[in-house]
């Protein structure tokens, strides 16, 4: 079970104000997690716990391939991202690393900057501890979350290839 | 049932006969490609796999492009990574500076993509190649990885819109005026999950070159991929060039699409696109007074030949704003050299501007040419988010190359017209 503190961001966050391509000359996991929303919340290191979840608008994490926005989101601590809805290549890049994401725009529209939100993933069901409304998000297509039960992409390659 | 030109491409490369929007597939390859930034996190993906081996080594690319020439320590360790990497497993097609270019420049020049292929490449910018009729998108580098290891992909069976040009454009609009007109009609998520197929009668009055502007740009509207029809400048481009036989797919007469647009061409106007999303377009007669600082013409969006001969048309006998840094940044060794013998790189410098070797340096913040506080550039690279080219302050204008040229010369947002007519 997930439980955390929100982070509340808008629409089009995109992988730039994410991890800035100053940054990007290194594939570390923790040196990119030292500047995780650099960009678009500059006290965003300071303040994350582990456990905490990012809820955002429309388009999350449009614009570049970088794997190393994902990356830099789960190694900052964060367990979860809610949004209304993902760029593509970065809900690739959650489902192969293995960041939990889902798609819920009820919870968007409910869920304020620093309330406490818990969410049984397999479910789909997110809950705002703070308020005590309850929403269920899109559940995943069986082939995805064949990919998530495996650990992400390349285990569940491994598994096929073996 | 009916199928759109990207349907039928990857039902081909799943080996099926039909496949309908939203169908879960696996497709055979013919293309893999990752950069300096995404080919080390693939490569170290790729060495914690317990089934370490490529499938096929020849089809794979990779390209030392967003920050080489080297621009610091940990950036050359970067490119050693890919370096050792192509050295250890046979990847030929492993470009360095000498041999690179940007990748989206480079591989189409090479021939190492063409029509009715399918390519993925850890970069959102490789929905590029859809210009020569191939369905090409961008991706990860877990999926990177995972092409190199099985020389396949999953994909879910995108939708499409239909974007219908009609009529002819106007001197001084170009692929990039088209296609930031259209981010501008559905936003930079209008398109998410879905292919953009361009057809119409004004297919036929866009270079090459242009077509590959339009499609590069297509992940600035959230799309899948951005695919043109192959015609007599397709496979003119591809002849001689395309290293294997093109393969030509059109769209069923009777093909679903979720939406259609129809764009009158010859009505366009020079566009530009405002801080800080490729949706905020606005056309010349809407800019106001906007002073800059900087202007950078190059990129995977424009920097191919076509791009700094128009750049080359403006500047050629005037000089550029004594407080406007003007970057030229041809994409590959080959355009660099063709604008030597066309004398342009004359021009250019006589202007004042400078040459920098192939890149992507400043388009995505890199190096040569990141912007300080509060300063503005127009550029003819691809995005204009919050801190995407230097200081979180300062602002990018995507624009033409001949708008940035027109641009340089003022010392202000400008469009050709006022330049050449003053």
């Amino acid at each position: 079970m997930i439980k955390g503190k929100v982070f509340r961001y808008g629409d089009n966050v995109d992988t730039d104000v994410i991890i800035p391509a100053r940054y990007l000359n290194t594939a570390s996991e923790n040196e990119l997690a030292c500047h995780c929303m650099e960009d678009i919340d500059a006290d965003f290191v300071t303040n994350v716990n582990a456990g905490d979840i990012i809820v955002a608008g429309d388009n999350f994490g449009c614009g570049s391939s970088r794997e190393h926005a994902p990356i830099a989101i789960k190694a900052s601590g964060v367990s979860l991202v809610i949004a209304n809805s993902f760029a593509r290549i970065f809900y690739r890049n959650s489902i192969n690393i293995g960041l939990p994401i889902l798609e819920c725009p009820a919870a968007v529209d409910a869920i304020k900057a620093g309330d406490t939100v818990s969410c049984d993933l397999a479910g789909g069901i997110i809950v705002n501890e703070t308020t005590g409304e309850r929403f269920e998000a899109e559940p995943f297509p069986e082939f995805i979350r064949g990919i998530i039960a495996d650990g992400g992409l390349l285990k569940h390659i491994e598994r096929r290839l073996k | 049932m009916s199928m759109t030109m990207s349907q039928k491409i990857l039902a081909a490369h799943a080996g099926l006969e039909k496949v309908c929007a939203g169908q879960l597939i696996n497709a055979k390859l013919d293309m893999v490609l990752a950069n300096d930034i995404t080919g080390p996190v693939a490569i170290k993906e790729f060495e914690k796999c317990r089934v370490s081996r490529i499938a096929y080594p020849d089809k794979i690319a990779l390209v030392m492009d967003h920050f080489a020439p080297n621009k610091d320590i940990k950036s050359a360790g970067q490119c050693k990574v890919c370096r050792d990497f192509a050295e250890a497993n046979g990847i030929e097609n492993f470009f360095d500076v000498g041999r690179m270019g940007i990748e989206h420049a480079l591989l189409p020049e090479q021939g190492l993509v063409g029509a009715g292929d399918l390519v993925i490449g850890a970069d959102s910018h490789t929905c590029t190649y859809g210009a020569l009729g191939a369905f090409s998108t961008g991706v990860g580098s877990t999926d990177m990885c995972a092409g190199m290891l099985t020389g396949e992909c999953w994909f879910k069976v995108p939708s499409a819109i239909k974007f219908i040009l009609r009529g002819k454009p106007e001197k001084y609009v170009c692929g990039k005026d088209i296609i930031l007109h259209i981010i501008g009609l559905t936003g930079v998520d209008g398109a998410l999950y879905k292919s953009m197929e361009f057809t119409g009668d004004g297919v036929k009055h866009l270079s090459i070159d242009d077509r590959f502007t339009i499609c590069n740009m297509a992940i600035e509207a959230g799309a899948k991929n951005g695919i043109f029809p192959v015609d007599d400048v397709t496979l003119g481009y591809l002849k001689g060039r395309f290293k294997r036989k093109p393969i030509i797919y059109a769209a069923d007469n009777d093909a679903e699409y979720e939406k259609a647009y129809e764009i009158d061409l010859s009505s366009l106007k020079p566009t530009v696109a405002f801080p800080h999303l490729p949706e905020n377009t606005k056309t010349k007669d809407s800019w106001g007074s906007i002073k800059i600082d900087q202007v950078i013409i190059g990129s995977c969006t424009n920097g191919r030949i076509s791009d700094l001969r128009a750049a080359a048309e403006i500047l050629k006998g005037r000089k550029v704003a004594k407080h406007v840094r003007t970057i030229i940044i041809p994409a590959t060794n080959e355009v660099y050299l063709q604008a030597i013998h066309e004398g342009l790189a004359e021009i250019f410098i006589n202007a004042g501007a400078v040459i920098s070797t192939p890149t992507c340096g400043p388009c995505l913040g890199g190096h040569m040419g990141i912007l300080a506080e509060n300063e503005r550039a127009v550029s003819t690279t691809n995005r204009n988010f919050v801190g995407r080219m230097g200081h979180i302050t300062s602002e990018v204008y995507l624009a033409s190359p001949y708008v940035a040229a027109a641009s340089a010369v003022t010392g202000r947002l400008s469009s050709p017209e006022e330049v050449v007519n003053d």
